[in-house]
């Protein structure tokens, strides 16, 4: 049953039935918007919110300006800290979720989604009560004699906080990678002498590297664009590129360059993506041979 | 004695894979761990590697409790079932695995890797990946991963399972030679009866936990200690029976199933009149056309061990027919007939009237 | 901890849930993961203005809550555009699902990937472009009577939203035994028929899923409803936003309560419903 126009696996009716209505939708939804958008960063801005496309870089020669240059190198530190710290907590919780009984294992996996499925303001917020100079955690330092600290407002508080938010988006992955490894390679590694350690560096992720990668954006990309967290949980020194874009177009009203700004941030997203794609294709081409 | 397990018991929560087993295997054996799946057969072999550790009980590896030692301080290693041969090093850096922990220095370890792959005949491979063998290769790298290390045992879990028939036979046939060459003690688990009987020395039948018997592969099908091992071991006919008379140089067994007594050439352990099994073998036992003259049965009881039968149903295997033959007893014996010459009709037609035969020393006595 | 409680003596190599040092460091992951939020639920109930001490229970702050136009207006706006949004996300994304599974079609390799792209670019990207888009480009009508003003803000949510319905949908839709449809087909039904007869039982599951997804992301959502709501279409989220702007206090604690409770209850009716494969279906 394939028509004329190239389209097979089915009549044409039924095709048109099912593809139209969400083409439609993305295209006016989302291509259009993020088009307008893109369009905008080659733009200046003329009164309030009108805008005219000239065609100009100066949007993006501006994103060089060293003051936001420092801004991405900080959103990239601060996303790189946070996942660098999200595995490291992670991974052992992942490790421990594999080899547990199955019904630890539904009950590790619950304890894990429930945050992830909570509201991100609502756990921001729990984070800053906790944080405050007047909160639980500095009143446990005031019993030991410490404190209190200064921690909310801090790039510390922010580094923490996207932590905290993240640390389910790496877990996921992570158990699934692990789960489907062979169990007797660990086995064999400790039969030949191996002690655990041993067998978990040499071993276990090398094998499962390619699931670590996955893992690994998978929270690098939502940490680098995180907004909710900087805001709430930073001080004045601890902006990252979100608040940056959010000031240009709610505040300062400098619309194409908050455009230039975005799509920077969307080029960095999937340059990291295209890196993975890369990654996963030699991986592939390694099996195949 | 190189390995001993003392009264060995593992449970998994109420499960008892492995139940209070004793066994000793000497140096230089070849044994086998035999068994249906989930008789604990492979409970027993990763204990010893130290990947399970017992509920119950010791085992002792040269004189050494092994209580508490982990798998990387033993002298054992294994060749999985999967191979688990390492998919991010080459052939070499698997091989060479166990001797970089153990801290064997670069030229010796250079020189024992390139040995264990001639003696597996990998040496051509040592620089491929694993993802480019095949999975008799790829075996053969685990054996040679194992062997590197001098280990006192070498445990192989199901080493022939997942290989194609033909290579299957091949590969038996290699190992025993391998086993011969290197002499270090084998320890193999198998499901697949033809694998322990071809290649162990000796072998430890197991079911549900238990051990069965431990004999050589000739004693376990010649000589079952019970109707589970006559049973797993090959084909046999088995019979309830009664000890009628129990005498030290014959014994006679009557059973309802057959019209005539059974009469064993031997004496037998059992008081009389106790409720016995009797089998017998479908190649112990001739067949011949019910025209023919009446078989004589031993000369000491002539009408012992010989019934009449008609043929049921028949499977021509090449090297010999098996014969369905339902006895005038009321019972279904199954026979098999060598095919001794090339015949255009080598089955006899269902419905033929045959006489069937055996000698004294063709049936067995079993007490359990 | 009880749970992972077995008895030391034979536990094997391999049992890393066992380990003493590895149970500690699950023990404080959670505790890092939960004490805040039990802290926050805690003190929704403290009789005091102050939320470090504990003053006695009550439940005021529920009251004042219940008293807050603005908020529960904020709270009935959210349900809505999460219920509207959740069944044109079903209905949008399981379409997309079925066309990227069922047929190739010149282009679909864009397709596919334009589809992918709102789950992965950041949230403010997409912010923004509503924006500019609901702001400049095609304003919504500003004064239409409720629940229509809140239509900019519900499309937003469909956008990003029937997406990973599309994820879950397709996920499932591989395990699908193709001959089953064949066979419907073979004993009359039309095409459209078969998928309906035979092809939709098989994803309830995943549209089950999906439809939790959607409607928790909804729900959830902050920023990109920030960039699009306008001052009379405030949702809860943005709502509870400006006041924990302000300070931390019990009512934000009663408010955030409230949501968290909601979240875990569809937590748990999904996860009842379906066992344990939302979290297969979650992890790309």
């Amino acid at each position: 049953m394939t028509t004329a126009r190239g389209i097979s696996g089915g009549s044409r009716a039924a095709f048109w039935t099912v593809f139209a209505i969400p083409a439609v939708w993305m295209l006016a939804f989302f291509v259009v918007p993020l088009s307008i958008i893109w369009a905008y960063s080659f733009g200046r801005t003329l009164g309030l919110t009108e805008v005219v496309v000239t065609g100009t870089p100066d949007n993006y020669a501006r994103v060089f300006d060293p003051v936001y240059l420092y801004i991405f190198a900080k959103s990239l530190v601060f996303a790189g800290a946070t996942t660098a710290i999200c595995l490291i907590i992670g991974f052992p919780y992942a490790l421990v979720m594999t080899f547990a009984s199955t019904r630890a294992k539904i009950l590790l996996l619950l304890a894990i989604m429930l945050p992830f499925w909570t509201n991100l303001l609502v756990r921001t917020y729990a984070l800053m009560a906790v944080m405050r100079t007047e909160g639980w955690v500095n009143e446990a330092f005031g019993v030991i004699g410490l404190g209190p600290f200064e921690m909310l407002h801090t790039n510390f508080a922010v580094v923490t906080g996207l932590v905290y938010v993240h640390l389910p988006f790496i877990v996921l992955p992570l158990f699934s990678t692990l789960d489907r490894l062979d169990r007797s390679l660990i086995e064999a590694s400790l039969d030949l002498g191996a002690g655990h350690l041993r067998t978990i560096f040499q071993v276990v992720i090398p094998v499962v590297w390619p699931g670590i990668l996955s893992a690994v954006l998978l929270c690098f990309i939502p940490a680098l664009g995180s907004y909710l967290t900087p805001d709430l949980l930073g001080g004045p020194d601890s902006q990252m590129i979100a608040s940056v874009i959010e000031r240009q177009f709610k505040r300062a009203n400098d619309w194409p360059f908050g455009a230039a700004l975005s799509f920077m941030l969307m080029y960095l997203t999937l340059a990291a993506m295209a890196w993975r794609a890369l990654a996963e294709r030699r991986a592939a081409v390694r099996d195949l041979r | 004695m190189l390995i001993r397990f003392e009264n060995v018991t593992k449970r998994f929560g109420s499960f008892i894979a492995v139940d209070n087993v004793s066994l000793d295997i000497a140096v230089g054996e070849f044994f086998s761990l035999l068994g249906p799946s989930g008789c604990g057969k492979t409970t027993l072999l990763r204990m010893l590697a130290g990947l399970e550790t017992p509920s119950a009980g010791r085992i002792l590896i040269d004189g050494v409790d092994m209580a508490g030692v982990p798998p990387n301080r033993r002298p054992v290693n294994m060749v999985f079932q999967s191979y688990a041969v390492f998919p991010h090093m080459t052939v070499a850096d698997n091989v060479a695995y166990g001797l970089k922990i153990d801290r064997v220095p670069r030229a010796e370890r250079d020189s024992r890797v390139a040995e264990a792959l001639a003696l597996v005949k990998l040496d051509d491979f040592a620089h491929r990946r694993p993802d480019q063998l095949s999975g008799g290769q790829r075996q053969r790298v685990a054996l040679a991963r194992a062997l590197v290390k001098r280990p006192k045992v070498l445990l192989l879990d199901e080493p022939l399972s997942a290989l194609d028939a033909k290579l299957r036979d091949a590969m038996r046939g290699e190992l025993a030679a391998i086993q011969r060459e290197v002499g270090v003690t084998f320890v193999m688990v198998t499901h697949d009866q033809d694998e322990a009987l071809a290649m162990a020395s000796r072998c430890a039948l197991m079911n549900r936990g238990t051990l069965q018997q431990v004999a050589s592969p000739g004693d376990l099908y010649e000589f079952p200690a019970n109707r589970f091992v006559a049973d797993f071991i090959g084909t046999i006919n088995l019979f309830e029976a009664t000890l009628a008379v129990d005498e030290t140089d014959h014994a006679i067994v009557r059973t309802p199933a057959l019209d005539a007594p059974v009469y064993l050439g031997h004496g037998v352990t059992g008081a009389t009149g106790a409720q016995v099994w009797v089998g017998i073998r479908p190649e112990k036992i001739t067949m011949t056309p019910a025209d023919a003259p009446r078989p004589a049965g031993p000369a000491a009881m002539p009408h012992a061990n010989r019934t009449p039968g008609t043929i049921m149903t028949s499977a021509y295997l090449g090297a010999v027919t098996l014969y369905d033959i339902h006895t005038s007893g009321g019972t279904l014996i199954k026979v098999t007939a060598p095919n001794g010459t090339r015949s255009a009709s080598p089955a006899l037609p269902a419905g033929t009237q045959v006489w069937l035969h055996w000698e004294p020393d063709a049936p067995v006595m079993l007490l359990a | 901890m009880r749970l992972f409680a077995r008895k030391r003596g034979d536990a094997g190599p391999l049992d890393y849930a066992g380990r003493w040092s590895l149970r500690s460091w699950v023990a404080v992951v959670l505790v890092f993961q939960y004490l805040p939020l039990a802290s926050l639920v805690l003190f929704s109930f403290n009789n005091s203005k102050r939320t470090i001490r504990w003053e006695g229970f009550t439940f005021d702050w529920y009251g004042r809550l219940a008293s807050d136009d603005a908020l529960i207006g904020a709270f009935a706006n959210s349900l809505t555009i999460a219920a509207i949004s959740t069944v044109f996300s079903v209905l949008l994304g399981t379409m997309a699902a079925i066309a990227l599974w069922r047929f190739r079609f010149p282009g679909k390799g864009v397709f596919d990937g334009v589809i992918t792209l709102p789950i992965v670019i950041p949230e403010i990207c997409m912010g923004v472009a509503m924006l500019v888009f609901f702001g400049t480009v095609a304003p919504w009508p500003r004064d239409l009577v409720w629940p229509l003003d809140l239509g900019a803000i519900t499309i937003a949510h469909i956008t990003f939203s029937f997406p990973f319905v599309t994820v879950v949908v397709r996920a499932r839709l591989a395990s699908f035994n193709r001959e089953m449809e064949e066979a419907a087909r073979d004993l009359g039904a039309s095409e459209l028929r078969a998928m309906r007869d035979v092809l939709l039982p098989h994803l309830r599951p995943a549209l089950i899923a999906g439809a939790l997804l959607a409607f928790a992301s909804s729900l959830d959502d902050f920023v990109i409803t920030f960039f699009t709501a306008g001052p009379n279409t405030v949702t809860f989220p943005v709502k509870i936003y400006s006041m924990v702007r302000f300070s931390v206090t019990p009512e934000v604690n009663a408010a955030s309560t409230v949501l968290m409770a909601i979240t875990i209850a569809l937590t748990l009716v999904g996860m009842k419903m379906q066992g344990t494969d939302i979290a297969s279906t979650e992890s790309p």
